[in-house]
């Protein structure tokens, strides 16, 4: 698109820039015609790459509603596409939380029991009596394990807040753990606080044995005064609620013995029939049975609340024993418990039994009042029809006829009336016997509901009593076995505290050696640096000695070489005086004599001498052979050379023809030059002119200084360097030689000068 | 070296002379000889005898000046 828009434009440009002179109309037009012509395809264009980016952004969202990973890739991959995705679908779906189990590490009893035999079990077992109170709601059967639990738990506490064992207290194997959590919960409390006391402790410390053994035996003192105490209580209760029983059982029995022989009296008082007197003899000791009875069976229903009392006083007691919840205890407790199940049992029946009793002696009392009635109804029935015997059945002798016959009609119509009564009776025996069957079924039943609730109550009791038992047995068997175990344990940690022992012993001693052998060695060293400290001084005393008497020595010796020395030189000047004297032998126009005489004789004359050897080797082998000319005679040499680089000043590498020749010649010829001229200090450019060159020498040569002769000459070029290199290497050799011989004998003098030594 | 010039100047005319006469000789020779006792030859034979002489003495001359080139063949090497 933008490249059509730019090729639109391009052409405008175009036809603008062809239609120079053309006004801006069709400029105008040119440019509308362009942009309208491709502007209709353009646009349909932009629309289209609109809708399909459009529909790809689109189509992106909806996928990414759809599938989570496919919106968290783009996330991941586009930078700015979250924020795109957020405003578009809301956040995405956070991943799903996956929740670790909890997990609840088992109470390392080993530990715990450790510990507990070391140094916590005072502070343990107040937490323990503690955290046993508030459990006195929980069954009393499960108690001890809970308990166990309970100590086990608040110990861990202990435990893992002063950090030894990371232990979470056990959730407990026991189903009845609904009461003792929130009883563990209060008691956490009291062992949290109990725990702070235990913080400010620095460490678990290992109580001394004596004092654990004294711990333990001030606890099993305590335990045991407790239980005597307890087993005191219980007898006591136990004897006092056993007299008593027996007092009501005996007086139970009494009253049974008194019912029965009232009944019995009554019985034979009813069907016996005696003479009257013994009649009244007979009921007056009916009477005194009865009233015997009565008071019998009130003393035994007396006794009975007594042993009642007592009864629930021993229960009392027991509970309260139980609540002390001393398992040395337990089998008295369940003794007592026996017993006072057993008492009760025992009253129970007795109680029973006068009850039945008692019930026959309603019956036969009964039996006794209906006759006593029927007697008193005969006797009114007798006393209507004869008023006058009344009480005396004595006065029978004197009764007349009709007395006799009324008596006997009266007893004929009474024996009648009494056949009537009887056979009405016997008519109603049927309905009265059912009527008292069912009476007997309802007593019967209701007997027998109380029967079975007694005999409920006491198998309960006995079954209770039994799983107590049970319980006690089972508790013995794991104490038991929990002592093997804290036995094992106990034998395990003696072994381990053996070994560290060990180790302990093993490291200190090293300390020991290393704390030894370290002082041994800074004594040692200490000794050492003294020692040594000492040899110095020596050493340095000596040394210093040494070193005067070696001054003196090299004095004497320097003397001595001192005088040697200008012997030396002495030698040494005349030799180069020599040398000096043979350069002086030059003839005119030859050189000297071969200098290689003088050079031998200086050789020898210093041959310890490096410089004066160095020297005397630095002379050119030509002079030692040939000798070097003298300067006069370079001076005169000179002018020939000059002649001839004259004539040649022309020619050099790139002129050198014959023609150069020639012309050179011409202008030897034709230029005139100053014989001598001073040459400056500094040669400039034209200066470096042949026939300036050579003036320049001639003049310093006149002068004396072939040096610098010798260099202006060099200073020439071309073939008239040639012709004058001869004359310079002369020049070169005896201005060497020269330079050489004038140090030698500057050396000389100065070597002679410096061994004089002053007067 | 002072001298050499000197001594290159004597050789030079002493072989120049002898080149000259020389030529003119065999100029004459000619001359005489195929040419019908013409001059051209025997100034011919003068004028090669003296081009000879004065090139001789200019390459005398020049010899001090004159390099000797030599042609050093470039082996190929791995380095290169």
């Amino acid at each position: 698109m933008l490249r059509v828009c730019l090729k639109g434009a391009n052409s405008a440009a175009r036809k603008c820039l062809c239609g120079n002179g053309v006004p801006l109309h069709p400029l105008q037009q040119c440019r509308s015609y362009t942009s309208g012509g491709s502007g209709s395809s353009a646009g349909k264009i932009v629309a289209a790459s609109v809708l399909t980016m459009g529909g790809g952004v689109g189509g992106t969202i909806l996928y990414a509603n759809w599938d989570p990973k496919f919106r968290a890739n783009v996330e991941k991959s586009i930078p700015y596409s979250d924020q795109v995705f957020g405003l578009a679908l809301g956040p995405a779906a956070p991943p799903p939380v996956i929740n670790k189990p909890r997990k609840v590490e088992p109470v390392q009893i080993s530990s715990m029991s450790e510990v507990w035999k070391d140094s916590k079990q005072p502070k343990a077992k107040e937490v323990q009596r503690k955290a046993e109170q508030p459990d006195a709601e929980g069954p009393p059967a499960p108690a001890p394990q809970e308990t166990l639990e309970e100590a086990s738990a608040q110990v861990a506490q202990i435990l893992s807040a002063i950090g030894e064992v990371p232990s979470v207290p056990a959730p407990g194997t026991h189903e009845a753990e609904a009461v003792p959590p929130p009883a563990a919960l209060k008691g956490v409390p009291a062992a949290a606080a109990k725990c702070t006391e235990c913080e400010h402790e620095p460490a678990v410390k290992e109580r001394p044995e004596g004092e654990v053994a004294a711990r333990l035996a001030e606890q099993d003192k305590a335990e045991q005064d407790l239980l005597t105490s307890l087993s005191s209580n219980l007898e006591d209760a136990l004897g006092s609620t056993a007299k008593v029983t027996l007092q009501a059982i005996g007086a139970q029995e009494a009253a049974l013995q008194a019912i029965a022989q009232h009944t019995r009296q009554l019985r034979e008082a009813m069907e016996a029939e005696a003479p009257p007197d013994k009649k009244s003899t007979q009921w007056r000791v009916l009477e005194d049975a009865l009233s015997e009875r009565s008071r019998s069976v009130d003393e035994a229903g007396a006794a009975v609340l007594k042993a009642k009392a007592e009864l629930d006083k021993l229960r009392g007691v027991i509970d309260g024993a139980k609540h002390l919840k001393i398992a040395a205890a337990r089998p008295s407790i369940l003794a007592a418990e026996e017993n006072l199940h057993s008492m009760v049992v025992d009253l129970d029946s007795v109680v029973t039994r006068v009850q039945t009793a008692q019930s026959e002696a309603k019956i036969v009392s009964q039996y006794s009042e209906l006759v006593n009635e029927a007697k008193a109804q005969f006797q009114k029935e007798l006393n209507s029809i004869t008023p006058e015997i009344q009480a005396n059945w004595k006065g029978l002798r004197k009764l007349t006829q009709d007395d006799l016959n009324s008596l006997i009609a009266h007893a004929h119509r009474r024996i009648d009336q009494l056949n009537r009564e009887l056979a009405e009776q016997r008519v109603r025996e049927q309905i009265h016997i059912d009527s008292a069957l069912e009476q007997q079924k309802l007593e019967d039943k209701k007997a027998l509901e109380v029967a079975i609730s007694t005999a409920l109550e006491h198998n309960r009791e006995q079954m209770r009593l039994e799983q107590e038992k049970k319980v006690e047995e089972t508790r013995e068997v794991m104490e038991a076995e929990m002592r093997t175990q804290l036995r094992r344990q106990a034998a395990a940690h003696t072994d381990h505290l053996r070994d560290v022992l060990k180790v302990q012993e093993q490291e200190l001693r090293s300390e020991a050696e290393e704390i030894l052998n370290s002082s041994l060695m800074e004594k040692e060293t200490e000794y050492r640096r003294l020692t040594q400290d000492q040899l110095d001084s020596f050493t340095l005393d000596m040394n210093a000695a040494y070193a005067r008497l070696k001054g003196m020595e090299e004095a004497i010796d320097s003397h001595v070489i001192a005088e040697e020395e200008a012997r030396k030189a002495h030698q040494l000047w005349l030799s180069v005086e020599a040398l000096n004297y043979t350069l002086k032998t030059a003839a005119l126009n030859d050189p000297t004599e071969p200098l290689e005489g003088a050079v031998q004789a200086i050789k020898e004359s210093c041959a310890e001498d490096e410089f004066a050897q160095a020297l005397a080797t630095a002379l050119p082998s030509e002079s030692l052979s040939r000798g070097v000319y003298s300067e006069a005679s370079l001076r005169a040499r000179f002018y020939t050379i000059r002649q001839l680089a004259r004539r040649v000043a022309l020619i050099d590498e790139t002129r050198n023809s014959l023609y150069q020749y020639f012309l050179s010649y011409l202008q030897a010829m034709l230029l005139f030059e100053k014989a001598q001229e001073a040459p400056p200090a500094k040669l400039s450019a034209e200066d470096l002119d042949t026939f300036k060159l050579l003036s320049y020498a001639a003049y310093s040569l006149e002068h004396g200084d072939l040096e610098l002769a010798a260099k202006l000459v060099n200073q020439l070029k071309g073939e008239s360097r040639r012709v004058a290199q001869d004359w310079l290497k002369e020049a070169r050799l005896t201005l060497e030689t020269k330079q050489v011989v004038s140090l030698l004998s500057a050396y000389a003098n100065a070597v002679g000068l410096g061994t004089t030594m002053a007067p | 070296m002072a001298n050499e010039h000197g001594q290159k100047w004597d050789r030079c005319l002493a072989d120049s002379a002898v080149k000259i006469a020389t030529g003119l000789g065999v100029g004459i020779v000619f001359s005489v000889l195929f040419f019908k006792r013409r001059t051209w030859p025997v100034a011919f034979g003068s004028g090669v005898g003296l081009g000879m002489g004065y090139s001789n003495c200019q390459q005398d001359f020049r010899s001090p000046y004159q390099l000797h080139g030599h042609r050093v063949k470039v082996s190929k090497s791995n380095t290169s």
